[in-house]
This record gives C-alpha cells, sequence and structure tokens, in this order.
C-alpha cells in the first residue's frame, strides 16, 4: 500500500511562501513589509521564512505585494493561493 | 473539451510535477489527476535545503511548496515508478499498484550521484544532499559541530555547503579535481574569482585534487585521502558530484530515454525509440532534454529551478490540450546563494570562446560577466549584481553581438578587455 | 515645432488634472522623438517594456544635470575664483539620483544601511500616531483641505524625525524643498532663473545642514543624519562632508515632496472610487494592494529623464548617443498590454509590476517608507472621515508635471469620528 495522503505528507498548518530568487533584484521591499520573515545578507542574499504562521498573514501580504518584481508567491491555506 | 473521465498521471512530485499539475488545471482539465512521488512528501522546495536548512534556521518540513492544486489530487507518495507500459498505458509503482493513464507528465527528476565507493558512502558522517531527509540529517550532523567539514566537489551545491559551514564558524575544506570551483559551469577564469572570495572567507579550497578514498574507523568516517597522497581529517563529508536522472523506470518502455534525460520534441512531448513523439506524454525539469531553440536545436536537460517552473506549467498545458504556441524555449536562468553572496546566470555557457566583464569590478566581487561564443552573446553571469543582469539575460535572448559595443554607466574604466573563459 | 509635441503637452499645466490622454498618444510609438529645438531632441518612452527595458540598461546614464554653473555675483574675486572651485564641487558631489555607479552605489548604500528596518517600522507606528493627532485637530471642522491638514505635514514630520531636523526649524524647509523639487523638472536643466534660484537654494539649505551635521557630530542622538556623520557602512564607507550635505539634502527634499502626493492622489482617487472607500473602511488590510494600485494609477513621480551614453536600438527606433530621454513612468503604469483595462482604478489586479517607484539601480530609497505613511492616512481617512465629498473635482494642481499632485484637495466633512 502506497502512503496516501495522511497526516505525515501533509504540509503543516500556516502559510506557504516561496521566492523566486532568479527574479529577485534584493528591493529589500519584503524585508520592512515583515521584517521578521524577511532579511537580505550581504548585498543581495534574501532569506526567507517559508512557512509562516498566520497571525503573521497582513504582513506576508504586505511583502508580497510591495515586491517590485512579484517574485513572492503566497498559499494562505484559509484563503487559497 | 477534455472529457472528464480522462486520467492525467504526474510522475516525480517535485517542483516541475506540482507546476505541471496545476497547469493542467488551470487550463480547465478537470479529469483525475495522481502524483507520484518516491519520497512520502509532498512537493517541496530544494534550494533552502543547501542553505539555511543547513544553519538549522528553517526546518527542512517547512519547505512544503505553495500551491494552488488543493484536494482534488490523489496523491503516492513514497513509492516510486518503477515501469511505464505505453501499450497499457499504466504506470507501475515500486509497491506493486498500477495506474492508467490518458496523459503522463513526467518529471521525475534527479538523485544525488552517490560516491564511488558504495560501502565507503554508507559510512556514519558521510552524506549526500539532494532531498528533505538528506538535509536534515546533514543539518544535525553540522550542529554537532563537527572539527571539519570535508565537501567533495566544487559545483553549487558544494559551494553553497562549504560557505554554509563558515558561516556557522566550521572548518571546511573543499576538494575539487578542477582547476577552480564552479569550472565546468562557469569556466575557471570567473571560478577563480569565486574561489578568492570562498578562499577570503576561510574554505580551505584545495582545487586540482580529487579524493581517492574515505577512511573507515568502526563505521565511522574519519579522515579522506587524496590521489596525491594527502590526508583531510574530517568528521563529516559532503558528496557533491553533480545529480543522476531518474530514468531507469522507463527502461523496456519504448522512449528515447536514457541516463542523460528522456528525449523531448520541440513542442515538449516524448519521444518514442524510434523518434515520434507520444502526444500523451510530456516531461519537465531536470530530467527532460530538449532542443533549445536559443542555441540551435542543441539537446539539453536543464537543472534548473527556473526551468522546472516554466517548462513543468508548459507540460502541464500541452497535455491539457492546449495549443502549444511554439516551440518550448525559455532562457535558462539560474541563481546560487553561497552564503551571503549570490550568483546568477541567464545562458548558456557551453561552448563560450570569450569572456568579458561588462559591468562592476571582479576584484571587488560584484561583477557581471558576459559570455561570447564566434561574436555573439551567449551567456551571462551576475555576482551580486542582480539588477544588471536582465539587460545581459536580454543581450542573450537576443544574440547581440560579443563584445557588447558602446559606453555604459559602471563599465570598468579600462574599456572592455576580452578574457577566455577558461573551459576544460 | 517644438510648442506641440505631445513631450510639451505632457508639461503644458492645462493637461495637469489627466495627462492621461496625452500618455495614451504617446504609447502609439513605444518610443518617440520629440521635438526640443535641439539636434538629438528628446527621447521619450511610454510603454512598459520601453521604459522597463530602458531603467535597466547600462547605456543609459542619471547623470542629467548639465555642468554646475552658478550665478555669477558681480565680485570679481568670488566669480573668478571661488564660482569655479564650487562649480567644481557641485559636479562632484552631485545628489545620487543624478549619479551613476560606482558612485551611486556607495552613496545610496550608506543611506541604506541608515534606513534600518527598525526605524522603518518605529516610523510606521509613529506614522499611526502623528495621523490620528493630525485628523483630532480637525475634530469639529466641516472641511478639511487634504495637503495642508494631513498629507503634507505627515511626511514632513516624519522626515525631520527620522533625520534629526529639530522641529522648529521645519518650517524652513517648505520653501527649500519647493524650490529645489523643481530640478526634477525637465525644463529647469535648461532655465538659467530656475538653475540660479536653485544654487541660491542649495546654498541655504547647505548651509543649515553643515552646521545640523556639526551639531550631529558633537552630540550623536539616535536618527539617521547621526548614523551617517558618525557611523561607517559594512564594507567601512563613510561620506564626506560634502556627499553627506548633499545627500541628506536629497533626502529631505524627496520626503517634503512625494509622498504629499501619494497620500493626496490617494484620497481624491478613492473619493472618486467611493466603493473603494467603502471597502477600505470596513477591512482595513485591503490599504498594502490599494496603495500599491495607486501607485500605478496616480504615481506621485510621473516621469523621471535619463541620457543615453551610447546609441540604443529598441522598439523599432535608434536613440541616438548623447539624447535626453523621459521615461514616463506613469504611461508605462496605464499600458494596456501589461494591465488590462489599464484605466480602471482596481486594487484587486494580480501581480501588478508597476512603475510607480522607478526600478532597478535607482528604485525609490523611501518606498518602504512612502507605503506606510500612505496607509497609516488613508485608512485613518477611510475611517474617521464622516461622509466625505469634494468640493471641487479636479481640485488644483501643483506646478509640477514630473512630481505632480494637487496643491489643495478641499473635502467637505460631516465631521471626524
Amino acid at each position: 500500500m502506497s502512503v496516501l495522503a495522511d497526516a505525515s505528507s501533509s504540509p503543516p498548518p500556516g502559510l506557504r511562501v516561496s521566492v523566486d530568487l532568479n527574479l529577485c533584484q534584493a528591493y529589500a521591499q519584503c524585508c520592512y513589509a515583515a521584517p521578521r520573515h524577511f532579511r537580505i545578507e550581504g548585498h543581495e542574499a534574501l532569506i526567507y521564512d517559508p512557512a509562516p504562521g498566520v497571525q503573521d498573514r497582513a504582513d506576508i501580504e504586505r511583502a508580497r505585494i510591495a515586491c517590485p518584481v512579484q517574485a513572492i508567491r503566497v498559499e494562505d491555506p484559509e484563503r487559497g493561493p | 473539451m477534455i472529457p472528464s473521465s480522462d486520467r492525467a498521471v504526474v510522475v516525480g512530485a517535485g517542483l516541475a510535477a506540482l507546476r505541471g499539475a496545476e497547469a493542467m488545471r488551470a487550463c480547465g482539465f478537470s479529469g483525475s489527476v495522481t502524483i507520484v512521488g518516491a519520497e512520502p512528501y509532498r512537493p517541496y522546495d530544494r534550494p533552502p535545503l543547501s542553505k539555511h536548512v543547513l544553519t538549522g534556521e528553517i526546518q527542512a518540513d517547512a519547505t512544503t511548496l505553495p500551491s494552488s492544486l488543493g484536494a482534488d489530487v490523489n496523491w503516492r507518495l513514497g513509492s516510486p515508478a518503477v515501469r511505464l507500459d505505453r501499450g497499457a498505458q499504466t504506470l507501475h509503482l515500486a509497491d506493486g499498484e498500477a495506474l492508467s493513464y490518458d496523459r503522463l507528465h513526467i518529471a521525475a527528476g534527479t538523485r544525488a550521484r552517490p560516491w564511488s565507493n558504495p560501502h565507503e558512502g554508507r559510512l556514519d558522517g558521510v552524506f549526500t544532499l539532494r532531498g528533505r531527509d538528506d538535509a536534515a540529517a546533514l543539518r544535525a550532523a553540522l550542529a554537532a559541530r563537527p572539527r571539519r567539514v570535508l565537501v567533495i566537489g566544487g559545483g553549487f551545491i558544494g559551494c553553497e555547503v562549504a560557505s554554509l559551514c563558515r558561516h556557522l564558524g566550521l572548518r571546511v575544506t573543499l576538494v575539487e579535481p578542477g582547476p577552480t570551483p564552479l569550472a565546468r559551469v562557469l569556466g575557471s577564469t570567473v571560478g577563480a574569482l569565486i574561489g578568492a572570495i570562498h578562499g577570503g572567507r576561510g574554505v580551505d579550497l584545495r582545487c586540482g585534487s580529487e579524493v581517492e578514498w574515505l577512511e573507515d574507523a568502526g563505521g565511522r568516517f574519519v579522515r579522506a585521502h587524496l590521489t596525491d597522497g594527502t590526508r583531510i581529517d574530517a568528521d563529516v563529508a559532503v558528496i557533491a558530484l553533480g545529480a543522476v536522472r531518474n530514468t531507469e523506470w522507463l527502461d523496456g518502455a519504448g522512449l528515447s530515454a536514457d541516463p542523460g534525460g528522456v528525449d523531448c520534441d520541440a513542442v515538449g512531448y516524448v519521444l518514442d525509440a524510434d523518434g515520434q513523439p507520444d502526444p500523451r506524454i510530456a516531461a519537465a525539469g531536470d530530467v527532460a532534454r530538449f532542443p533549445h531553440p536559443l542555441y540551435g536545436g542543441r539537446r539539453v536537460a536543464l537543472e534548473h529551478w527556473s526551468q522546472a517552473v516554466a517548462q513543468g506549467i508548459h507540460a502541464g498545458r500541452l497535455l491539457a490540450g492546449a495549443k502549444p504556441e511554439g516551440p518550448y524555449g525559455a532562457l535558462p536562468t539560474f541563481w546560487s546563494t553561497q552564503g551571503d553572496v549570490v550568483i546568477k546566470s541567464a545562458g548558456l555557457t557551453e561552448g563560450a570562446d570569450a569572456l568579458a566583464f561588462t559591468q562592476g569590478e571582479p576584484a571587488s566581487g560584484r561583477f557581471i560577466a558576459v559570455y561570447g561564443r564566434e561574436g555573439r552573446c551567449i551567456a551571462a553571469v551576475s555576482v551580486d549584481s542582480a539588477r544588471w543582469l536582465p539587460a545581459h539575460a536580454e543581450m542573450v535572448a537576443t544574440g547581440a553581438p560579443f563584445p557588447p559595443r558602446g559606453a555604459a554607466a559602471d563599465r570598468p574604466a579600462k574599456g572592455i578587455a576580452i578574457h577566455a573563459p577558461g573551459f576544460p | 515645432m517644438p510648442d506641440a509635441t505631445l513631450l510639451n503637452q505632457v508639461k503644458d499645466f492645462a493637461n495637469r488634472a489627466n495627462p492621461y490622454p496625452v500618455y495614451a498618444k504617446l504609447r502609439e510609438n513605444p518610443v518617440s522623438r520629440q521635438d526640443d529645438g535641439t539636434e538629438s531632441g528628446t527621447w521619450v518612452a511610454s510603454t512598459h517594456a520601453t521604459i522597463a527595458s530602458l531603467l535597466q540598461d547600462p547605456r543609459v546614464s542619471s547623470e542629467t544635470l548639465p555642468p554646475a554653473d552658478r550665478p555669477r555675483t558681480g565680485n570679481p574675486l568670488t566669480d573668478l575664483l571661488v564660482k569655479p572651485l564650487k562649480d567644481w564641487m557641485m559636479n562632484r558631489h552631485r545628489v545620487f539620483i543624478f549619479r551613476d555607479p560606482p558612485d551611486h552605489d556607495v552613496l545610496r548604500a550608506s543611506v541604506m544601511h541608515q534606513f534600518s528596518r527598525a526605524r522603518i517600522q518605529a516610523m510606521r507606528t509613529r506614522s499611526e500616531r502623528l495621523v490620528a493627532d493630525l485628523l483630532d485637530e480637525k475634530c469639529g471642522a466641516r472641511e478639511i483641505d487634504a495637503v495642508d491638514d494631513l498629507a503634507y505635514p505627515l511626511p514632513v514630520t516624519v522626515i525631520c524625525e527620522l533625520f534629526g531636523v529639530p522641529r522648529e526649524d521645519e518650517p524652513k524647509f517648505h520653501g527649500w524643498a519647493t524650490q529645489l523639487a523643481t530640478a526634477l523638472e525637465p525644463d529647469s536643466l535648461s532655465d538659467r532663473k530656475i538653475r540660479d534660484e536653485n544654487s541660491r537654494t542649495f546654498d541655504a539649505i547647505g548651509g543649515y545642514m553643515a552646521e545640523l551635521i556639526k551639531e550631529k557630530r558633537k552630540h550623536p542622538q539616535d536618527d539617521m543624519l547621526s548614523g551617517l556623520a558618525n557611523e561607517a557602512t559594512p564594507e567601512g564607507v563613510k561620506m564626506g562632508d560634502y556627499d553627506l550635505i548633499a545627500t541628506s539634502i536629497l533626502m529631505l527634499v524627496a520626503g517634503h515632496e512625494t509622498t504629499v502626493n501619494l497620500i493626496t492622489n490617494g484620497l481624491l482617487t478613492l473619493l472618486r472610487h467611493p466603493d473603494q472607500l467603502e471597502r477600505l473602511r470596513q477591512d482595513p488590510e485591503r490599504a498594502p494592494r490599494l496603495i500599491e494600485e495607486l501607485l500605478r494609477y496616480e504615481p506621485p513621480v510621473q516621469f523621471r529623464t535619463r541620457k543615453t551614453l551610447s546609441s540604443i536600438d529598441i522598439a523599432g527606433v535608434t536613440i541616438p548617443e548623447g539624447a535626453d530621454l523621459v521615461l514616463l513612468l506613469a504611461s508605462g503604469n496605464r499600458d494596456g498590454t501589461v494591465f488590462p483595462d489599464p484605466d480602471r482604478f482596481d486594487p484587486d489586479r494580480a501581480r501588478s509590476r508597476h512603475l510607480g517607484f522607478g526600478g532597478s539601480l535607482h528604485y525609490c530609497v523611501g518606498a518602504p517608507l512612502a507605503r506606510f505613511e500612505a496607509e497609516a492616512a488613508l485608512t485613518a481617512l477611510a475611517k474617521r472621515l464622516k461622509a466625505p465629498r469634494l468640493v471641487e473635482d479636479p481640485p488644483p494642481y501643483r506646478s509640477g508635471a514630473a512630481l505632480r499632485g494637487p496643491e489643495h484637495l478641499r473635502v467637505a466633512i460631516d465631521g471626524i469620528v
């Protein structure tokens, strides 16, 4: 029996974030919008939290919208992608 | 309109598989979608695995990818595909299950190339890095503060891991048979600059060296012996020798597939052994080898994140019945975050006969290198200069003359000097 | 004849309230040469693709200012000895929006280092407080001027506090900032009178800043100017005094002259789209997307100028070397090939790559601050103004075509809650 979509293979609850780092040009707008979840190291290395809690939804949304190259993708379990 | 009884099966549960399945749904495909994955996990993002998962800032299981798929998907996770029967339109899984398909999306991806000696490769302290479990295991080993980490292979993963080790304050030695790190992809001219950056941050670089064997002390890796007789004591060895494409399950399927990938036509359909496209099957991502229109139709299989996304979407649309707009040919792009240094690339450097630094200052560690072939720009590489890259990507996409002509802001004062790219 | 060019129609004050039909005409040719009486002409990029491409093209320079040529005083000693020296200094220490890398990058990095996330977050909270106070002052009023009562004082107070300019000195900046903002209008580059006045203003504000910097060195405080004057960046860069003066002038002027338009254009747009105003009132979390759409729909900076360092083939034309460029950001934002139904104000657009903050190396430094200030202002206005109505539509506009926004925005209300 193959492993079906059980609890172990389902993603933990919360938001899902991924950033297309090909597009990212380190404008750092996400870092200002959601400083707890995005930061730049060095000149342009973006480090981000791929699984922020739903309580930070508003800031993550700010970050997504503010990205000048629209590189941020968010999935919100309660609101859809 | 595609009848809703159609069954789509996706082989692979990575980025190309996920984006392909999403694209099918976005195109109105209303039949069943089954995604088959060898690992027991929903699709996750790999780039963080060789970066901040290793520092412990990001948990390996936090990398699950955002998706628009929702609940309307059958997941078959934890059991890889082992055989494809095209005549019966059936995919066989390792656990014995057989899945019938009307449309098949091949996005089986790659796995880490193992160390050549299987016994040595299984020693405690020896790691490869490809999947989520690999990253979690290596993270645990690094968190135990090994006295030294040995990285075998100076490609992108090797450089990323080595720089992360320095970030963690660990001693690290990187052994690379080539003249510089990244020489195969970027050439030794740019590779030497990257090497200097890592050397400057404390990575012990051993280029032109090769590991002959890994010493076993009671089942634990304790040191590596180089071919020149040098010994390197280390608690952890990371095998970073590239990837192997997952094509064995296609043996006997009558498709044009080998360890270099599964062949697609220009549109994206998979070719059978006679070179004819099978309109029920498309491929995408690391495993798909296709003729790239930007490079004279040269067949390439690209292990790039952006390729997985763009080609995955392309294949999904194709299988959903959307008319292809033309040959698939997205400009290849990738990035690599090495510690706090970002390397980005547009185009393919293979076959370059010349190199020019067009922006920034190589010695400063921030620059753009443009690769030329027969008087045309074929690739551009940015080191911490991402905002200059799009203009250069455009030059690559349009095959602009090399070297780039005319004056430009921030062009090195000495003008454009032409260098040998330094490919082996 | 030059007067009839579309670019002159853009500059024409008669089109200030609604320049968008002129932009639409310009977009018929993505890049077009506009006769300006010179041999090379001025080249206007009006579509999203051409603007985005030129913004990141290394052959395009931001060093558009003509060589400094300060007004003569009539005093031979000054004119022959001091003036050339001062002109030379001016040329060497331009503000970084008018400079190319590598100098630009160094100066900008110093500013960004001080423009820390913690500072901006603090100003976010501070903006909310300031907005509340400014609106409290108008309690009981039946009409407000959104410019004088809120949109101007908010960003001015924020930038002064951020930089550590004493509150009592702030009124001096009003006139200085308005004057220096003319440097972004294309005609100021050639108009002798404007240039002379700008030189004098720069001296005045520069003198003030030099004194303030001395003070910040003696008694450093937790503000950006103290930081810039006393701390190096992680790369070990510390600005020289002239660059520091120029940079702080730039930041203060930008703080005075741009966000005011974002907030005012924002309220104007919301009053013209009462459904959106109501939705914002009910759901303040809509503010970020609304503000992003405002930056597309009515950007405070409508265009920027550049120069070509080499000839550039683009969109079927060849822009010659040394040509003046106008990148019509606000027109690119109305490009229907990128933004479906572009003249519709729609905060729910997906993936908007608007050009409201420019792009590439010169992307607006103050963007995060502007977003937070606008969010604070617009959410409070939506929540607290009772039955707001425009008194006049269109409102009277300020003179600038590049920095475009209403001079006053009179809003009749039934009160402030």
